[in-house]
C-alpha cells in the first residue's frame, strides 16, 4: 500500500482529518497502516541533497568512532550501557546508513529509525557537551525526526501534535476564543481574592506581553491566574494576545518544519501588532526553545532573535525579586530540602543556569537548598523531553527512562523538586506515580503566590 | 626509487596535503548554512568567535572539559598520541634538514633527540592502546569498522618504519624508503579521509562553539562550562 489514510506523508491540514486521526484510539489502524507505508526514496535523497550540508555531513565522517559520547547518554547508562544506546552508533546507523544508501531504505529501517529517533533520543544535546569533535548528535537526531517526519513515519501523538499547530496555531484544540474566556474566568474566580486582578487582552505597547502553553488553557487554568496575581502585584504593565498566544511547538518534536514555521510567526506576529516592549513565555523549557532560541531561524529572521526581546519565566521571578517588584516574606521562606530541576531546553541550550539558583536562594531558607549532580548545562534530561513524554508506543522506554531523574533526585533527599518546566514537570509527576519515592513537585508559580508579599490594594477588604 | 621519494613526491604530497585541506576547510565553511544550521553566523560576529574560541580552547587543554575529566585514561592517550603524532614529523631534525634542502627554509624549532625517541615509542604504544580499546569496550567495538583501523594504520606506519630508520633495523635504505612511502601516503590520503579531522577538527568545534556562543546562551552572556 503506498500511503494509508491516516498514516501517510501528508501533514494534517484541516480540523476534519484531525478529528479523523484523534478518533484512532492510541493510533491503532494508524500504525498499522505505517506497516504498509511505501518510503519515498527520491524525495528522501533529494530532501537530504538539498538540506545536509557540510555540517552534518562533516559530523558524521569525521565522527572517530571513539564512543566518548555513550556514557554522557542517560538513555545508555540506563539501559545496562547497551551499546546500540551509544548516541554516535544512533546516529550512524540511522541518518548514516540513509545517507550511505542514497536514500534506498525500506519500510523495516524506516521503523528502526523512528523508534530510534523517538525512543532512544530525546534530544537533550547533553552528548553534544562530551565529543572532542564537537559534534551534537542530539541536533543530527532533530534532522533525521524531520526526514521521518516527511516520510509519515512519525508517533502517532506527534503528527496529531504537528496538525493541532496547523489548525489551530496551539498544540490543542484550544481556540483563541478559549484562551481568553478561560482567563476572564479565571480573572473572576480569583478576584475576590486578589483585588483588581484582571487580564489585560491586546493593550498595544505594554512593557510585558505573555504567552503560555495551551496545556494551562485545558488542564491548569490556575497557572493563568497565578501568572496574571504574579504580574499584578509585582506592578507589571502586561498584556496577554488573543491571538498568537501558544509558545509551544510539537511541531518541533515531530519535524514538522513548516508546522514550526506557521507556529512560531503566529506569536511573531502578536509582537509585531502589540509592540509590547519584551515577551515573557510561561514556565516551559520546549515553548521556549521553540519561539526564543530555534523560532527566529524557522521564520527567516537573519540575526537569529526574534521581533522584541524574549524572556523566560525564570528571568522575569529573578529580576522581580532582585529589584523587589515581589518581595517574599522571609517567614515563608521554604524551609525542607528541596532541589531544582534544570530543563535542557532553556539551560543546556540557552544558558540560563546561574539564573534559576539566584532565584533558589531568594526562595529557600539557607542550607535548605541541594543540587542534583551531575547540574547545570551537564544535567540529565528529566526522562521526558523531546516528545517522549507524549508518545504511548514507547511509554515503557520513557519510564525506564525516568529512572535516572528518580535518583538524582533521591540523591539529594529532597522532597520538594521545583521544575520551572512543563514537560520536567509531567516527567518528575509521572515518575513519582511510577515509582513513588515520595516526592512533591511544583512550579515557581504556586509556590511564589504563597510567599509573597502582597501590596495593600491587592488585599481583599473585610 | 629514493630519488623520486625525496624529490617531486615530496613536493607532490605536501602540495595534496596542504592545498586539500584548504580546500576542505573551504568547502566547510561555504556549506555552512544560518538558516539550515539555525545559527546565525554573520549577524554576531563577536559572540560567535568567543563561542568558537572557548570550543577550540578548552578542548586542546588536557583536562580542560567535563569529558576529558571523566575519561582520564583516554585523555592520557588521546592527548599523549596526538602531540607526538604532531610535534615529531613537523620538528624532528632530519625532517626539518630535508625541508631545507628542498625548500631551503624550515622550522627554527628542532627536537631534541632524545624527546623525538620518546615520542615517537609512545604514539606507537598509544596506538596499540587505542586498538586495545576498540576491541575491549562494547560501547566503541560496536562503533568500530576496518577503515577505522586503517586511519590507525595510515597513521602510525611512518612512526613504525621512522624508528625501524632510525635505529637501522636491517638495511636501512629499505626503511628510509618505507618511511617516505608512508608518511607521503599520509599526506596524500589525509584531505581525503577521516585524516582530515586535522582540519575539520577546528572547523567543527568552532562551529558548535559558535552554535552555543550565538544561539544557545552565549548572547545570553552565558560561557558553556564544556
Amino acid at each position: 500500500m503506498p500511503e494509508g489514510t491516516l498514516c501517510n506523508r501528508k501533514p494534517i491540514q484541516t480540523e476534519e482529518s484531525l478529528k479523523t486521526l484523534l478518533g484512532d484510539t492510541s493510533g491503532t489502524q494508524y500504525y498499522k497502516q505505517m506497516k504498509e507505508l511505501d518510503v519515498d526514496q527520491d524525495l528522501l535523497w533529494s530532501t537530504i541533497q538539498k538540506t545536509c550540508k557540510s555540517r552534518i555531513r562533516t559530523w558524521l565522517e569525521i565522527c572517530a568512532h571513539c564512543g566518548m559520547c555513550a556514557e554522557s547518554c542517560f538513555l545508555y547508562l540506563i539501559n545496562d550501557r547497551d551499546p546500540k544506546q551509544v548516541p554516535a552508533y544512533k546516529i550512524q546507523s540511522t541518518l548514516g546508513e540513509m545517507i550511505k544508501r542514497k536514500g534506498r531504505v525500506d519500510n523495516d529501517f524506516m521503523h528502526m529509525a523512528m523508534e530510534t529517533a523517538w525512543a532512544k533520543c530525546t534530544c537533550c544535546n547533553r552528548c553534544g557537551m562530551y565529543c572532542p569533535n564537537g559534534i551534537d548528535m542530539g541536533v543530527m537526531m532533530g534532522y533525521l525526526r524531520g526526514l521521518l517526519y516527511a516520510q509519515g513515519f512519525v508517533p502517532w501523538e506527534l503528527k496529531i501534535g504537528a496538525g493541532m499547530h496547523r489548525v489551530y496555531q496551539a498544540q490543542m484544540d484550544v481556540t483563541n476564543e478559549d484562551f481568553v474566556e478561560t482567563c476572564e474566568w479565571m480573572a473572576e474566580e480569583y478576584e475576590e481574592d486578589y483585588v483588581g486582578l484582571h487580564f489585560p487582552v491586546d493593550k498595544e505597547g505594554a512593557d510585558i506581553l505573555y504567552t503560555i502553553n495551551a496545556r494551562e488553557v485545558k488542564h491548569y487554568p490556575e497557572d493563568l491566574a497565578e501568572a496574571a496575581i504574579l504580574f499584578h502585584a509585582a506592578g507589571e504593565d502586561w498584556t496577554i494576545t488573543s491571538k498568537g498566544w501558544e509558545q509551544t511547538s510539537l511541531a518541533m518534536f515531530a519535524g514538522d518544519w513548516e508546522a514550526c514555521k506557521i507556529q512560531v510567526k503566529s506569536v511573531y506576529d502578536a509582537m509585531e501588532r502589540l509592540k509590547p516592549k519584551r515577551m515573557i513565555g510561561t514556565e516551559c523549557g520546549h515553548a521556549h526553545r521553540a519561539t526564543v532560541v530555534e523560532g527566529p531561524y524557522w521564520a527567516g529572521r537573519e540575526d537569529g532573535l526574534p521581533p522584541v526581546k524574549c524572556m523566560h519565566y525564570v528571568e522575569w521571578v529573578a529580576e522581580a525579586l532582585r529589584t523587589g517588584k515581589l518581595i517574599i516574606d522571609p517567614d515563608k521562606r521554604i524551609k525542607e530540602p528541596v532541589t531544582l530541576q534544570d530543563s535542557c531546553n532553556y539551560v543546556r541550550n540557552h544558558g540560563l543556569k546561574k539564573i534559576t539558583r539566584e532565584i533558589m536562594s531568594y526562595m529557600v531558607e539557607p542550607g535548605y537548598f541541594i543540587d542534583m549532580s551531575p547540574n547545570e548545562e551537564h544535567n540529565y534530561c528529566c526522562g521526558g523531553g523531546g516528545g517522549f513524554n507524549g508518545i504511548g508506543l514507547f511509554r515503557k522506554e520513557r519510564n525506564k527512562a525516568l529512572i535516572t531523574k528518580r535518583d538524582q533526585i533521591l540523591n539529594t533527599g529532597a522532597k520538594l523538586v521545583i521544575a520551572p518546566c512543563h514537560n520536567c514537570w509531567d516527567a518528575i509527576r509521572d515518575l513519582e506515580e511510577e515509582y513513588k519515592i515520595g516526592i512533591r513537585w511544583s512550579f515557581l508559580k504556586p509556590l511564589l503566590v504563597k510567599m509573597i508579599k502582597f501590596p495593600d490594594h491587592m488585599q481583599p477588604k473585610e | 626509487m629514493y630519488e623520486i621519494l625525496t624529490g617531486p613526491m615530496i613536493w607532490l604530497s605536501l602540495s595534496v596535503f596542504v592545498i586539500g585541506m584548504i580546500v576542505r576547510a573551504i568547502l566547510y565553511v561555504r556549506g555552512l548554512n544560518w538558516q539550515l544550521d539555525r545559527v546565525a553566523y554573520r549577524a554576531h560576529p563577536k559572540a560567535g568567535m568567543k563561542g568558537a574560541a572557548r570550543s577550540i580552547i578548552y578542548w586542546l587543554i588536557p583536562f580542560g572539559t567535563s569529558s576529558w575529566q571523566k575519561q582520564p585514561v583516554m585523555a592520557v592517550i588521546f592527548f599523549v598520541f596526538h602531540i607526538g603524532a604532531v610535534c615529531v614529523p613537523l620538528f624532528l631534525l632530519a625532517h626539518n634538514m630535508i625541508l631545507k634542502n628542498i625548500f631551503g627554509l624550515a622550522f627554527p624549532i628542532t627536537l631534541n633527540l632524545c624527546i623525538a625517541d620518546i615520542l615517537s615509542w609512545a604514539v606507537v604504544l598509544c596506538a596499540i592502546a587505542l586498538i586495545l580499546r576498540r576491541i575491549a569496550l562494547p560501547e566503541v567495538r560496536i562503533l568500530t569498522t576496518t577503515y577505522d583501523y586503517f586511519i590507525i594504520f595510515l597513521a602510525v606506519a611512518p612512526f613504525v618504519t621512522g624508528l625501524f630508520a632510525r635505529y637501522q633495523v636491517g638495511e636501512a635504505p629499505f626503511w628510509y624508503t618505507m618511511h617516505l612511502l608512508c608518511g607521503e601516503l599520509f599526506l596524500i590520503l589525509a584531505p581525503f579521509t577521516k585524516l582530515s579531522h586535522i582540519t575539520l577538527f577546528f572547523m567543527s568545534r568552532a562551529q558548535l562553539g559558535m552554535d552555543f556562543g550565538i544561539k544557545r546562551g552565549g548572547l545570553k552572556g552565558a560561557n558553556i562550562t564544556w
